[in-house]
């Protein structure tokens, strides 16, 4: 086998070293019943590379892929131009096959990519720190609200309508266990966010308002005011990015006042990836470092007082506090926070706005084309690359007939929200830098075919 | 073939003793010095080309427009890939050598896997394409489901956690759910005393309270301690098998049979599975929930801290209640993701619910099968009996130098546990662990598990060549002299890497965590 | 001024109504290099055994358990500032928070200097 390097020869020295005549003594404390006596029924021999790869080919070739077609899907995880270098350096087997840089003299590497990350991130979100990355957008969304219960001492949670319904399933999973009462609220199919609603509903129980821009149908909510009428009353705002190219052109939400900013970073160096492996942003003010999640990379000075780096504060983990940790958590996206600070770096902050500006021309295009069809209404007032069309029946039934003319057309709320039939017209469509005049012009054709 | 250099010639050498000069630069040769891209890059600069935008924002978004493009700086393509190329020169990694690291299984990240991940039909797929566009993404999750079932002797597997962490609390949220199903209040998850750190947090994460139960002599659960604990308050069991001593459970049926006569689950940690892969199936054992760590058994690669994969293996006790979405077959054998719209549908009205947007790592799955149909049923046998040779050899080899407190009592799985007993005095696990570091190693896994003083914990993993465990047990037998003679040159080691080491104490009561110019 | 220490390592010292709590030189010894504490805010009932301040060293995060019920009148401000303080002074500047003492008969409980110099002796 390939990846073996022992022969039958080094096993018969070794076990001869060991002092066991056979490899079964070896597996001697488990229970003769429970040892299988050959290999495991039901699977297949080993198999060549060659035979892996053409397996793997033909699963891969019954996927429609994003680049193979006229595509606008969006809600959470965003198809951008990766450029080449991204994916070469993220394949150097030093990054790519490191551990968890626990031994700074060796890991220096690693451990200086996280630092320039956390500086990137807290910049682009305009929060004074930010820490290594976590698992995804809902999961840091809803270590976000655990962690505004362990600042304010409060547990009530305001969630605006347009919390993307997957980050709220998340949170309100783990709010069961942990007695967290969340008020969450489905969105409605107006053109403006629920900013109002939120601003009415916060009081002195509240321990945060969770809000999310732009949202779930693409509006922008107003955080300035929203954190204003947070403050007042002791609460925080917690601002949720899924779209971070938006914030080349949006205000930052740190300088807006959200207290805690956290997001999906996968739009930058990542891909699509059917879902998954993603990673989660997340930036806070520098006065609730401690009660922080996840890990945090440090500045230090080695023993030649060298500018160094290091994991730091690492008391808050699981690994050390145990029961008592903040989060469970021991794993961050390191090589997706590698790949999110590399697309960054050559992106730069005026790269980051011209692209946020051309992302949202395109989407000016595509909502042009699209509202002037007849029985289509555009939603929004304000958008980014993201915005929602309200179509004359159930928008699912539009998707599945426009994937069958070959053309990905959006999101159907119907997919998000199966429960909530008011919204069932509502159809998500995103533009970025990789839309062009001919998708839309697809896209268009076949809409008209099937409305 | 003739001798090299017959001439005997010698470069200038130098006068004898005279100091290695500094450098202007900084560097050393190839010993390259890298500073921040906050301190290389400049306005102006950048690494992609854009077109200009075709439209100014429209109105309605005026108010909320940044007033300065994010203070973030441009680099060119030359410049950023120098940069972290020369930043990757600064790690150790797998690629490079021993990777000893007990319990995080660091072994070879085969290269077809990557190649198979980037498939356009895997990576190029958004996670809410209608479902009929995604047919081959279902078939390889199914596919990947099926092994994982098989090779655990379970029911079904949740395939949505993000980590073995997050894998953990998946599993025990099914307890949890298994258990408020019933009508039952059973607040207590027992969690040995040796188990590592994300156990307890992840229990008390899901609102149990934990109590700790001890080891016994020869480094295993106390079985009679954990029986006389179990009552009608207890959820469950937490156990790591085989545990973090690198031993296998001996009583692990025993426990999951007086687990069940009181009503309780048994979660089993799954961190160590590549020891028993295709020779053991936890579902033999009692276990009803077992988290794999696919970046350990399975060969992902941990990246530098990530991304992982906690697949939850399931016993039919605890499947009705996996969380949203999952992938499952229908009777022709055809796969569909079920999601919340026909969660109710299919029979799955008891899950738990979400854990995470979407549906879980597919990059992590691709690389995972392509591992697993590698190494077909006989490949993966062999990834357990190697591993477990590697590390008893490592255990044989060095017992006679360094402490090994259950050596005596019979052979280790895939990791071998000394101990600092006998160390000179002021010497320290800490400082074997730099000195191997010196000989070219990552050290072992240090001061875990608790219930060793100084534990070393080393895992050499299959994909070791006996040349290569060879050279590890030279370094290993050579350090542990010198910690035993006193040699004081260990107490400052690592000497030759790019940093020694760092002020920890500086970096966390005064956390720097982001540049400030 | 009478000083007492518990077997988890915290003195006590009691002036008037009020007691001053911090950790031992044992203790601070054992922990390393403190990194931070976290201190209990005024108005916090304690009752004897609660953890009331957290310190923590690079590798460890350690519970300081009230020695007796009262209440909380101030967690030790500098210390925000300078947790070393509780190493290079843990019997003084690096005292951790003053409280009043409900129950005096807690305190009999308690070791003296000598009995905890025997105790610190035996570990």
């Amino acid at each position: 086998m390939r990846y073996l390097p022992l022969t039958a020869a080094d096993r018969s020295a070794m076990l001869e070293r060991i002092g066991a005549a056979h490899i079964d003594e070896l597996f001697a404390d488990v229970p003769a019943d429970a040892l299988q006596a050959g290999p495991i029924a039901g699977l297949a021999p080993h198999a060549s590379e060659m035979a892996v790869e053409r397996h793997m080919t033909k699963l891969a070739a019954r996927n429609l892929s994003a680049g193979a077609a006229p595509f606008f899907l969006g809600a959470g995880a965003y198809r951008h131009h990766i450029p080449a270098s991204v994916d070469h350096l993220i394949q150097r087997g030093e990054f790519l096959t490191a551990y968890t840089p626990y031994q700074p003299e060796i890991a220096q590497g690693t451990l200086q990519v996280l630092f320039e990350f956390q500086t990137q991130v807290a910049r682009l979100f305009g929060t004074d720190i930010a820490n290594a990355s976590m698992y995804d957008g809902s999961t840091a969304c809803w270590e976000a609200i655990a962690m505004a219960g362990r600042v304010t001492k409060r547990n009530k949670v305001l969630l605006s309508g347009g919390l993307h319904p997957h980050y709220v399933a998340t949170a309100e999973t783990m709010a069961r266990f942990t007695g967290d009462v969340l008020e969450a609220r489905l969105p409605v199919l107006s053109a403006e966010a629920d900013d109002a609603e939120l601003i009415a509903g916060v009081d002195g129980e509240t321990s945060a308002v969770v809000v999310q821009y732009p949202d779930i149908l693409g509006r922008v909510p107003d955080l300035a005011a929203i954190a204003e009428a947070a403050h007042a009353k002791g609460a925080l705002l917690i601002a949720v990015v899924t779209e971070p190219v938006a914030l080349g052109l949006l205000e930052a939400p740190g300088v807006l006042g959200a207290d805690i900013v956290v997001g999906e970073g996968q739009s930058l160096g990542v891909g699509l990836n059917f879902g998954g492996p993603y990673l989660g942003l997340f930036g806070c003010r520098e006065k609730f470092v401690r009660q922080m999640p996840g890990r945090l990379c440090g500045e230090t000075v080695d023993a030649d007082g060298r500018r160094s780096f290091v994991l730091t504060l690492s008391t808050r983990e699981q690994h050390i506090r145990r029961e008592k940790a903040t989060s469970n958590i021991c794993t961050n996206a390191g090589l997706c926070a590698l790949a999110f600070s590399i697309h960054m770096s050559l992106l730069g902050g005026e790269g980051l706005a011209q692209l946020a500006a051309v992302n949202h021309g395109r989407a000016q295009a595509v909502a042009a084309a699209l509202s002037a069809l007849p029985g289509v209404t555009l939603l929004n007032n304000a958008y980014f690359n993201e915005f929602t069309v309200l179509l004359p029946s159930d928008a699912r039934q539009a998707v599945r007939a426009l994937a069958d003319r070959g053309v990905l057309g959006g999101v159907a709320l119907g997919r998000l929200y199966p429960q909530a039939s008011q919204l069932h017209a509502g159809l998500l469509v995103t533009a970025s830098e990789c839309t062009s005049d001919e998708d839309i012009a697809a896209l268009v054709a076949a809409l008209k075919e099937v409305l | 073939m003739n001798a090299p250099n017959a001439s005997g010639w010698k470069p200038e050498m130098g006068p004898a003793g005279s100091a290695l000069p500094t450098t202007a630069s900084g560097d050393k040769g190839l010993q390259l010095e890298e500073a921040l891209i906050f301190e290389l890059g400049q306005a102006g600069t950048y690494g992609v080309d854009l077109p200009e935008p075709e439209a100014a924002p429209v109105a309605g978004l005026s108010k909320f427009l940044r007033k300065a493009a994010p203070a973030l700086p441009g680099l060119s393509e030359p410049e950023v890939v120098r940069h972290y190329t020369r930043l990757s020169r600064q790690n150790y990694a797998i690629d490079l050598g021993p990777f000893p690291l007990g319990s995080c299984t660091m072994k070879h990240n085969p290269r077809l896997n990557e190649k198979m991940a980037r498939l356009a039909g895997f990576a190029d797929i958004h996670p809410l394409q209608p479902k009929q566009s995604v047919a081959g993404a279902f078939e390889a999750i199914a596919e990947l489901s099926d092994w994982l079932i098989t090779l655990t002797g379970m029911a079904a597997v949740a395939l949505s956690p993000k980590a073995g962490a997050h894998g953990e609390l998946c599993g025990l949220l099914c307890i949890r759910a298994a258990i408020e199903a019933k009508g039952e209040d059973r607040p207590v998850v027992l969690v040995p005393e040796s188990a590592h750190g994300t156990n307890p947090a992840t229990a008390a994460f899901a609102g149990f309270r934990v109590e700790s139960i001890p080891a016994n002599a020869d480094g295993r659960v106390d079985f009679d301690a954990l029986v006389s604990r179990l009552g009608p308050d207890v959820a469950g069991v937490m156990i790591t098998n085989p545990n973090t001593c690198g031993l296998f459970e001996r009583d692990m049926k025993r426990i999951s049979d007086a687990v069940h006569a009181v009503g309780g689950y048994v979660y089993c940690d799954g961190a160590n599975f590549n020891a028993i892969v295709g020779k053991v199936r936890p579902g033999d054992l009692g276990v009803d929930a077992m988290h794999i760590n696919l970046h350990k058994t399975f060969s992902t690669p941990h990246g530098g801290g990530g991304p992982g994969s906690g697949p939850v293996v399931l016993s039919a006790a605890l499947a009705p209640f996996a969380p949203l979405p999952f992938v499952q077959r229908d009777d022709a054998g055809v796969a569909h993701l079920i999601e919340e719209e026909d969660a109710a549908a299919q029979g799955h009205a008891q899950s738990f619910g979400r854990m995470a947007a979407f549906h879980g790592q597919m990059g992590m799955f691709t690389r995972a099968l392509a591992y697993i149909l590698s190494h077909g049923n006989d490949g993966l046998r062999q990834v357990a009996e190697d591993a477990v040779l590697n590390a008893n050899y490592i255990l044989r080899s060095l017992e006679d130098v360094l402490d090994a407190p259950f050596a005596a009592a019979g052979p280790c799985m895939h990791e071998a546990l000394f101990s600092d007993n006998g160390l000179a005095e002021g010497f320290t696990t800490l400082d074997v662990a730099k000195g191997l570091i010196d000989e070219g190693f990552h050290p072992m896994t240090v001061y875990f598990p608790l219930v060793v003083h100084g534990a070393m914990l080393v895992e050499p993993t299959e994909t070791e060549s006996k040349a290569g465990t060879d050279r590890l047990i030279a370094s290993m037998r050579a350090l542990a002299e010198r910690a035993k003679a006193g040699d004081v040159t260990l107490k400052s080691a690592p000497h030759y890497t790019p940093r020694r080491r760092v002020d920890e104490t500086l970096a966390a009561r005064k956390p720097k965590l982001v540049w400030k110019d | 001024m009478t000083r007492y220490f518990t077997k988890d390592h915290e003195w006590i010292s009691v002036e008037g109504d009020v007691a001053t709590v911090g950790i031992t030189d044992y203790a601070q010894n054992a922990l390393g290099d403190i990194t931070f504490v976290e201190v209990p805010e005024a108005g916090k009932a304690l009752s004897k055994g609660d953890t009331a301040a957290v310190v923590d060293s690079v590798k460890a995060a350690s519970d300081v358990y009230a020695p007796v019920g009262g209440e909380v009148l101030e967690g030790n401000p500098a210390l925000e500032e300078a947790p070393e303080l509780v190493n290079t002074a843990p019997d003084g500047e690096g005292w951790l928070w003053r409280q009043s003492v409900a129950d005096a008969a807690e305190l009999g409980d308690l070791m003296d200097e000598a009995a905890y110099a025997a105790y610190i002796a035996e570990l």
